[in-house]
């Protein structure tokens, strides 16, 4: 059997997305940039595709731009605001757990003269609000705090960190990354009080290469990037419309399957993790029951390394991630896991389970027909004993 | 920039040491062996442990534990085999290089594994010594 555990690192296009996108390559292939009847045609798919978006967070159509991926998004959303405000002060704070793609460029910013704070989490991930609210200053400018960890399924009170920042005299533009929430959490930017948000397609069976970045029209921004400009200027250069028209379609589907899809993926995950937990030495990672992304199963298996568990599993048909740090270059483990107190030795027996619309029962019970055998295997041969950790 | 931030993707095994990894040979415990060495640490994410039965200045049988990834298990595998049947001056001479190459090659960035095995080995020949000059003193 092949079952598929890894939704939050990428997701199955779904049919109905690759059959939207199929005549943009070969049949409707213009460029939006000039308005010949081609032309067009590719500028109005690009257009009905921000609709599509923009319905799903409650924006406005032209607030949505499109990007190569969260990634992209969120350098152009820090960067883009540090820049624009660096006038009125050079103090931003996000937090310990956010992606890389937000944490490495939060450090670039730091050399080049702004100060971060990265707010600590409690055990289950949360971030501190107190904490928040102590840090912010008359220099700070923006906040940058992820909807859902993409790691522990932490659903982060956006709402409440919007409300501190809308209650300010001074504006603090606030970011929320939504890659790995979109689809699993319902996003309502009025609600939140986000000035930005930024998308990915492929986490929501939409395709690589494509994602959004949400702005609101008077936030200030400086591009990134630079050339052409076609249809955006914040994101100069050829709009991926194949990608685009694609990632619209991904969202009308997820509109439409909102609330069986979360439905069914918080019973599977329940299911999966009560199966685990019955496995000794288990601990299962962040929070538990509506706090927790419906999608998202975190579990250290003590005594057994993450990437050997990850590689047996693949052995029986199952695709995981891991937290270990032994697939990683700096053989430290998970910065999330580190920031909720897990020690370094049982981080690296932690695998992550992601759920998806196209998860089923029968793989939960097949994975946890497999688990384990593969932790009682890997433990027989292990040097470190689960009871020492 | 490139190296720093290369963080997965770039983790090709050889077909080698996947088999390895699959189906080690040596893997378990071994009921009173000569010497027993222990090296890593479990918050680092890999640790070996050696056992080594020695007659005659000769490395009889061999075994480890494993608490690590694929590389660690593979390289740990291939390490027992290249000394068994050796006598102990002859595994020490075993070389890095020579545990990465039995494996078709490491990633470089699990080279570490290789280094570890063969400190585990090392220890465990010096512990060797060490038990044998006391007990002929």
């Amino acid at each position: 059997m092949r079952v598929y555990l890894d939704n939050g690192t990428t997701t199955q296009v779904a049919k109905e997305v690759v059959d939207a996108m199929l005549p943009y390559f070969t049949e409707k292939f213009g460029h939006p940039i000039f308005p010949y009847s081609l032309g067009l045609e590719a500028a109005e798919a690009v257009e009905r595709s921000q609709r599509a978006i923009a319905e799903t967070i409650n924006a406005k159509p032209e607030e949505v731009i499109f990007t190569s991926g969260a990634t992209q998004a969120n350098d152009m959303a820090i960067r883009g605001v540090a820049y624009a405000n660096r006038h009125r002060g050079r103090h931003i704070i996000t937090t310990k757990v956010e992606n890389p793609s937000v944490l490495r460029v939060c450090e670039r910013l730091e050399k080049e003269g702004f100060r971060v704070d990265y707010l600590p989490v409690d055990g289950e991930g949360f971030v501190d609000i107190a904490e928040l609210e102590k840090r912010l200053t008359e220099e700070t400018i923006l906040v940058s705090v992820a909807n859902v960890n993409d790691e522990i399924g932490t659903i982060q009170p956006v709402d409440e960190i919007g409300e501190i920042l809308r209650g300010r005299k001074e504006k603090i533009y606030f970011h929320v990354n939504a890659a790995a929430g979109y689809g699993r959490v319902r996003i309502d930017v009025r609600k939140i009080g986000a000035d930005l948000l930024s998308l990915s397609a492929h986490k929501v069976h939409g395709p690589k290469g494509v994602g959004a970045l949400f702005i609101t029209e008077n936030t200030p921004i400086e591009p990134v990037s630079y050339g052409y400009i076609s249809m955006f200027k914040l994101k100069p250069g050829t709009e991926n419309v194949p990608g685009i028209v694609g990632f619209g379609r991904a969202a009308e589907l997820m509109a439409e399957n909102f609330d069986r899809d979360i439905f069914n993926m918080r019973r599977l995950r329940d299911r999966l993790m009560a199966g685990l937990e019955e496995i000794p030495h288990t601990v299962i990672n962040g929070p538990r029951g509506e706090k927790r992304s419906p999608a998202n199963v975190s579990c250290s298996f003590k005594g057994v390394e993450g990437e050997s568990m990850m590689l047996h599993l693949d052995l029986n048909g199952i695709s995981v991630a891991t937290g270990s740090a032994c697939s990683t270059t700096k053989l430290e483990p998970s910065h999330v896991l580190t920031a909720i107190g897990v020690k370094a030795a049982v981080a690296h027996g932690t695998i992550r389970f992601t759920l998806s619309r196209y998860s089923t029962e029968e793989e939960i019970d097949y994975t946890l027909s497999v688990v384990p055998r593969v932790v009682e295997q890997l433990r027989r041969i292990s040097p470190v004993k689960p009871e020492q950790l | 920039m490139t190296v720093e931030y290369t963080e997965r993707g770039m983790l090709k095994y050889s077909e080698k040491l996947l088999e390895r990894f699959r189906n080690p040979k040596n893997i378990g415990e071994m009921e009173n062996p000569t010497v027993v060495a222990e090296e890593g640490d479990p918050q680092c994410g890999d640790m070996f442990r050696m056992f080594l039965k020695i007659e005659n200045n000769r490395i009889v049988d061999a075994k480890f534990l494993s608490f690590g990834c694929a590389a660690n298990i593979a390289t740990g595998d291939v390490t027992v085999d290249l000394i068994k049947g050796k006598t102990v001056a002859e595994a020490e001479k075993l070389q890095i290089k020579e545990i990465a190459e039995a494996l078709g090659g490491l990633p470089a960035i699990k080279m570490h594994c290789a280094v570890l095995s063969y400190k585990t080995l090392k220890k465990a020949l010096a512990e060797y010594h060490k038990s044998s000059t006391v007990s002929q003193g």
